[in-house]
């Protein structure tokens, strides 16, 4: 386990702002406590400060997870949010996107979302923008990009994909060893 | 899931137990009592729901006189009693008993014959029964019972003789007379109904009462009574009696009816034990002739079982001449074992556990899945919400009972439970209802650090983290680190964000950290609680198995409590569990950690379940033991399952184990010290962990040998008794 160093941080908060923009900074700066970014076996993890020390008790090849996992660096040294990262993207996403209850199971397999299984958007999405998707109530679902903008989202026709999948909660079934 | 434990549901939990205790197996629901005198409601509704069958058989009874003799001698009884009372009313009613069998055998001739003979005949019975009485008490029962039962047999013949009896009434005298003594007492009454004909009525009654005065006006009013009795007898015997009853006191009405309900139980018992029908138990060669025969037919190993199962319910009375229990008992050991692919160990292991009608429950029990539960993620979710949205999914579920506010029961659903986006979403875990008990009965707090000892898969972890709503701090252990990454995918996926997961053998994790809150010991185990999820242990288990089970459990759990902090103002608690049934996963490996360290067993707060075991056949255990719960699938619906919570009160090691061993067992002091100096032989350890896990094994038994040795010297009287349940 050790701090990120300032060229994992960027690329980290590059990905994080993706998805929830200015909001970032709301997981730093914390009224709670202070909370805390770790590398430990390629993999970020978020947790307070409090924690973090107690799990540094804990040898290296013995500690398996603490706090929340964000993400991994592949081994190319990119940084990848996965689906863990969820439950602090969900609620400070800017953009979001809703499923119809009949394209959920498609997009839980690992599927893009097409215009067809398209519940709402948010307005003004521009195209490629990091988005949280959320079935119709409101369950997060997992986040993608998306392929089209708002506006170009209301004349595609309905087999065109308009949310590339990047990460769904399928995946804790799917991948449970890679998580 | 994994290991960990299926659920339950309350209104079950409630009414299993009780039917258990209550009734043995349903083949053989007509057992007697033991003592007939305290009777109860039960047997009384019982016995109104069978007054049909009953009285059809008290006629065929009173047509042999046999049953009229046995019902005059307990009339005598009473008569004698009544003597003493002074009231009039009360012997009429008593004469009237007397007289019901007599009248029923002739109540088409005798209503002819006057109220005055009938009140006569019942007065010279009395005479006769003071002649015959003594003879008769001693002999009557024996004579009665065993043609009795050949009789019942050939009950339309009886129904022919009947009619003939009836036809003719003075002829019968005759053919009674012949018969044996009971017979005689039948016969002597209708001699005596003719000759009371004759008889002045004074010179009887004062004979009967010793109080001439009354005793015209008496004449009178039993006259009526008895016309109607006669009316009523045409009806029912019992519906005679009832109207007898309103008259009479209390007592005398509940006697009655005992005497009634216990001639009933008498007879069915007689007619099962015939002898042409006594179950004959089969050697062991006759056994595996049987056996290649049949080729482990079911039905008929059912069928013995079943037989064996009702010889056992009484043994004294049932058993075949020269059987001891023991034989009886091999057999349901083989039949049980051959039904259901266990092996002998294990399944002689459960019936040192089970009565043997429990025993087949729990067998039967464990063949069968027990209902598949879930349990609410209150950090995403509320029960209400989740159990809407799963019912829009097509699926059929209700709360798990009211002692859970969390847990839900699924009955059926049409799409998979365990893949729905809700599940992903993190709303729920499919959790076994057993499992929930340890962390209620952990009961932690906000802000507290607590340790889950054998976390994987998640399920009580995360259940301690949401219970605690994501303060504080909770470390998830596992030793095994694939199974660790379905914990990590759990607590992610229910969005916990407190927990630390190691994967550090829990034995030394005291060395990793100490100081904690609570503690959650779900132990590694044999499994025989869980048989229904997996078969294999059926078959599997032996008794190095348990052994080394239990050895680290009891490793486990010494160091679980050395990671407890004692002075912690809200907690020291360690609570642990097994999916085990066996005494030695469970109360022994408790009574082992009670010993060896200061820690003393607190009530869990769970309110159902049974005791644990404070005393178990030769072992004897720390009596607080009967704090602990034993979870079973037969009586509680759930995985078997045992849960025991223990409070540390101090931190020192106590240092009178220490002084023991070195007076006791110099071999053991060397183990144990080296278990409390993990950091030095951890290697050894390690390296040696089969001939370190025997030797110590070997050494704990003598040790616990030892002690109860001491303990039996304190409780020689229980001991005796002890013994002799064993050898049963």
């Amino acid at each position: 386990m050790r701090p990120l160093t300032d060229e994992e941080m960027k690329q980290v908060f590059g990905k994080l702002v993706k998805y929830i923009g200015e909001n970032t900074s709301l997981l730093i700066n914390r009224s709670d406590d202070t909370y805390c970014f770790r590398l430990h076996k390629n993999r970020v993890y978020y947790c307070s400060e409090k924690l973090m020390k107690k799990a540094a008790s804990i040898s290296r090849e013995n500690l398996i997870s603490f706090g929340s996992c964000f993400g991994k660096f592949t081994s190319s040294q990119k940084f990848r949010l996965t689906i863990t990262a969820l439950d602090y993207l969900a609620p400070y996403a800017k953009f979001k996107v809703w499923l119809k209850p009949s394209a959920e199971q498609s997009f839980l397999y690992g599927n893009h979302v097409l215009k067809s299984g398209l519940g709402r958007i948010t307005e003004n999405t521009p195209q490629y923008q990091g988005v949280v998707v959320f079935s119709m109530s409101e369950v997060p679902l997992g986040f993608g990009t998306t392929a089209k903008s708002t506006s170009d989202c209301r004349r595609a026709d309905p087999m065109t994909i308009v949310c590339f999948h990047q990460a769904d909660i399928g995946e804790y079934l799917r991948d449970e060893d890679i998580l | 899931m994994g290991r960990k434990a299926k659920y339950d549901e309350k209104r079950k939990i409630k009414k299993k137990p009780r039917e258990a205790k209550r009734q043995g197996a349903p083949e053989f629901p007509f057992e007697i009592p033991s003592n007939p005198k305290p009777v109860g409601k039960r047997l009384q509704d019982d016995l109104d729901k069978i007054k049909a069958k009953i009285k059809a058989k008290q006629l065929a009874k009173k047509l042999r006189n046999e049953g009229s003799a046995e019902k005059l001698k307990e009339a005598i009884k009473k008569l004698k009693k009544e003597n003493v009372d002074e009231e009039k009313s009360e012997d009429n009613d008593n004469v009237e008993s007397l007289e019901s069998p007599s009248n029923k055998r002739t109540s088409p001739n005798k209503v002819s014959h006057g109220r005055s003979a009938k009140k006569l005949k019942t007065d010279s019975s009395k005479e006769v029964t003071e002649e015959s009485d003594q003879m008769v008490s001693e002999t009557e029962n024996e004579n009665i019972t065993k043609p009795k039962s050949k009789d019942k047999k050939i009950m339309s013949d009886i129904k022919h003789e009947k009619i003939a009896k009836v036809k003719s009434a003075k002829k019968r005298k005759k053919v009674n007379k012949p018969a044996k003594e009971t017979d005689d007492d039948g016969a002597d009454e209708d001699i005596e109904d003719k000759a009371d004909d004759t008889i002045d009525n004074d010179n009887v009654d004062s004979h009967e009462n010793g109080n001439g005065i009354d005793d015209g006006v008496d004449d009178e009013v039993d006259g009526n009574d008895d016309g109607d009795d006669v009316q009523d007898e045409v009806h029912g015997d019992d519906g005679a009696d009832d109207d007898d009853d309103s008259d009479d006191d209390d007592e005398e009405r509940k006697k009655r009816k005992e005497e009634k309900i216990r001639k009933k139980y008498e007879d069915m018992e007689l007619r099962r034990a015939d002898p042409d029908e006594l179950f004959q138990l089969p050697t062991t060669e006759e056994l595996d002739q049987i056996d290649q025969a049949t080729g482990f037919q079911p039905t008929s190993l059912k069928e013995r079982i079943g037989e064996i199962n009702f010889i056992l319910a009484n043994f004294k009375e049932r058993r075949q001449e020269g059987k001891t229990r023991k034989d009886y008992l091999a057999v349901l050991k083989h039949d049980l074992c051959a039904l259901y692919d266990y092996n002998d160990f294990l399944m002689g292991k459960f019936m040192e556990l089970f009565k043997p009608t429990e025993l087949i429950q729990f067998v039967e029990s464990s063949e069968s899945q027990r209902p598949v539960t879930i349990r609410t993620n209150t950090l995403k979710t509320r029960r209400k919400d989740l159990a809407q949205a799963l019912i829009n999914r097509g699926v059929n579920l209700d709360p798990i009972g009211e002692w859970s506010r969390v847990g839900l029961v699924i009955y059926d659903s049409q799409v998979p439970i365990g893949a729905t986006p809700e599940y992903l979403a993190g709303h729920y875990m499919l959790q076994g209802a057993a499992s929930l008990l340890p962390v209620m009965a952990l009961a932690p707090r906000e802000n507290e650090k607590i340790l889950d000892m054998c976390s994987a898969p998640g399920g009580k972890t995360t259940h301690i983290a949401a219970i605690m709503k994501n303060t504080g701090i909770l470390f998830a252990n596992d030793v095994n680190k694939d199974r660790a990454k379905a914990t990590k995918g759990n607590i992610h996926r229910l969005g916990i964000n407190n927990c630390v997961l190691s994967s550090v053998d829990g034995r030394k994790f005291p060395n990793v950290m100490k100081g904690f809150d609570r503690v959650l010991l779900d132990a590694p185990c044999s499994g025989t609680g869980v048989i229904s999820k997996d078969n294999a242990v059926k078959t599997m288990k032996d008794e190095k198995d348990i052994g080394r089970c239990s050895m680290l459990q009891k490793q486990l759990i010494l160091a679980a409590i050395d990671c407890l902090d004692a002075d912690s103002p809200t907690g020291g608690y360690l609570v642990y569990s097994t999916c085990s049934v066996l005494v030695e996963e469970n109360e022994w490996v408790v009574n082992y950690a009670l010993k060896k360290r200061n820690v003393k067993l607190a009530p869990t707060g769970i309110n159902f379940g049974r005791e644990g075991f404070s005393r178990f056949r030769e072992r004897r255990f720390h009596p607080s033991l009967n704090l602990t719960r034993r979870f079973y699938p037969h009586a509680h619906n759930t995985d078997g399952f045992f849960v025991a919570k223990l409070k540390k009160f101090s931190n020192s090691i106590p240092v009178k184990t220490q002084d023991k061993n070195t007076k006791k067992n110099k071999k053991n002091k060397k183990d144990k010290s080296s278990k409390d100096d993990n950091e030095s032989d951890e290697d050894d350890e390690d390296d040696e962990d089969d001939e370190n896990v025997e030797d110590s094994e070997d050494d704990e038994n003598d040790d616990d040998a030892e002690n109860d040795e001491d303990d039996e010297e304190a409780e020689d009287d229980d001991n005796e008794d002890d013994d002799e349940d064993a050898d049963d």
